[in-house]
């Protein structure tokens, strides 16, 4: 029985640690998704560059790949007058204005990198929805894992100190 | 030994209790700005409102930071659709009246909006002193870093942000800062004007 217990709550554990890196890969599959289609819709653009109809084509597939681009960027920016959503969800007007100037900025040749910095010389770092991994930041991303440890050692001591007191003579009948 | 958990208990919660404090006493529409401290951002953008007297300026001409260096200069973003710009506006249109002759520039910046709501706004309120600048793609308040109207940037001669003001600004906060600034000017010495205050 208590054999039992404790191979649930390990189980458990195994269970809730494995859930966070899966979720991580998750989105990591999602954030190079963009980079992915962005390779193959340039390749036309140096092929077909002799015949007209290709060329237009190859500059919508340039042009789609640069809107995925950008749209990549706006997610991970906070829209200054909207309550945590990003440029990219939000319709207002400032947000569509921020659309475009990461557009242009990305047209213009400067990595998603440089767009967001310029971002953040002016918002500081507060227009990024996800807070980078620098410096103090990482106590932010490492406090909910210690959080989970600590809470399956509490657990865990917990469970110990009942399969023990379970294990020896029970205390003393209540009296009547 | 139920002091001792009691102690044990109280010592848990002051932490949580000075981040509630921290947490609760903030205004989390209060975007801390990186820029004062830094060079203000270059603009070259047509002026559409005039402004009155010595300070006006022809509709479509083009001002550009670098012709206020050795100015001060005062920024404000604003919009007829935005109520605190209402209530700041005689602070601003006066004030900018008040330095006349003296080395500091108003200039206005319209926010989103259009400009002829604008001037009709203008007009409402009994005319500004100061001319007003359109704004195409809002590039120049977002090179400002700006969220929402009314925002004011003042630059020291220098061309350095000295100061943001969010929300309605008043008549002795301008003075305030550009006082400060142009007495520093009086006596300036090229090394010592960089350092703002």
């Amino acid at each position: 029985m208590s054999r039992r217990t404790i191979a649930t709550l390990a189980a458990l554990g195994a269970a809730l640690c494995l859930a966070g890196p899966a979720r991580a890969q998750d989105r990591a599959a999602q954030g190079t998704a963009p980079a992915a289609t962005s390779a193959p819709a340039s390749a036309p653009t140096a092929a077909g560059t002799s015949n007209s109809a290709a060329n237009s084509a190859a500059n919508s597939a340039a042009d789609s790949a640069l809107d995925e681009r950008t749209a990549a960027v706006a997610r991970t920016l906070r829209c200054p007058v909207c309550q945590g959503e990003s440029i990219q969800a939000s319709p207002s007007e400032l947000a569509q204005q921020m659309r475009t100037l990461v557009k242009d900025r990305l047209r213009a040749g400067e990595s998603p990198d440089q767009v967001r910095a310029y971002f953040v010389s002016k918002y500081g770092e507060w227009i990024l929805l996800e807070p980078s991994m620098t410096g103090l930041n990482k106590l932010l991303y490492a406090f909910p894992v210690l959080l989970v440890i600590g809470g399956l050692a509490f657990v865990a001591m917990l469970v110990r100190r009942w399969t023990g007191t379970a294990a020896s003579p029970p205390p003393s009948p209540p009296a009547p | 030994m139920n002091w001792k958990r009691a102690f044990v208990a109280v010592v848990a919660a002051l932490p949580l209790l000075w981040l509630f404090k921290f947490g609760f006493t903030r205004n989390p529409a209060d975007i801390p700005s990186p820029l004062p401290g830094r060079p203000a951002p270059a603009f070259a953008l047509p002026v559409f409102a005039t402004g009155e007297g010595p300070l006006a300026r022809t509709v479509g001409d083009t001002l550009r930071l670098r012709e206020f260096s050795g100015k001060v200069l005062v920024v404000n973003f604003w919009a007829s659709w935005c109520i605190p710009c209402r209530e700041e506006h005689e602070a601003l249109t006066t004030s900018a009246r008040d330095y006349i002759g003296r080395p500091v520039q108003f200039v206005g910046v319209l926010y989103n909006d259009r400009p002829a709501d604008a001037l009709r706004w203008i007009a409402g309120l009994g005319g500004q002193s100061y001319p007003a600048l359109l704004d195409p793609g809002a590039r120049m308040a977002i090179d400002y870093g700006v969220y929402g109207v009314p925002e004011t940037f003042i630059i020291d001669p220098a061309g350095r942000i000295t100061y943001k003001h969010t929300g309605a600004i008043t008549r002795a906060v301008l003075h305030t800062w550009i006082d400060s600034l142009v007495s520093d000017k009086a006596t300036r010495a090229p090394a010592s004007r960089g350092s703002g205050r």
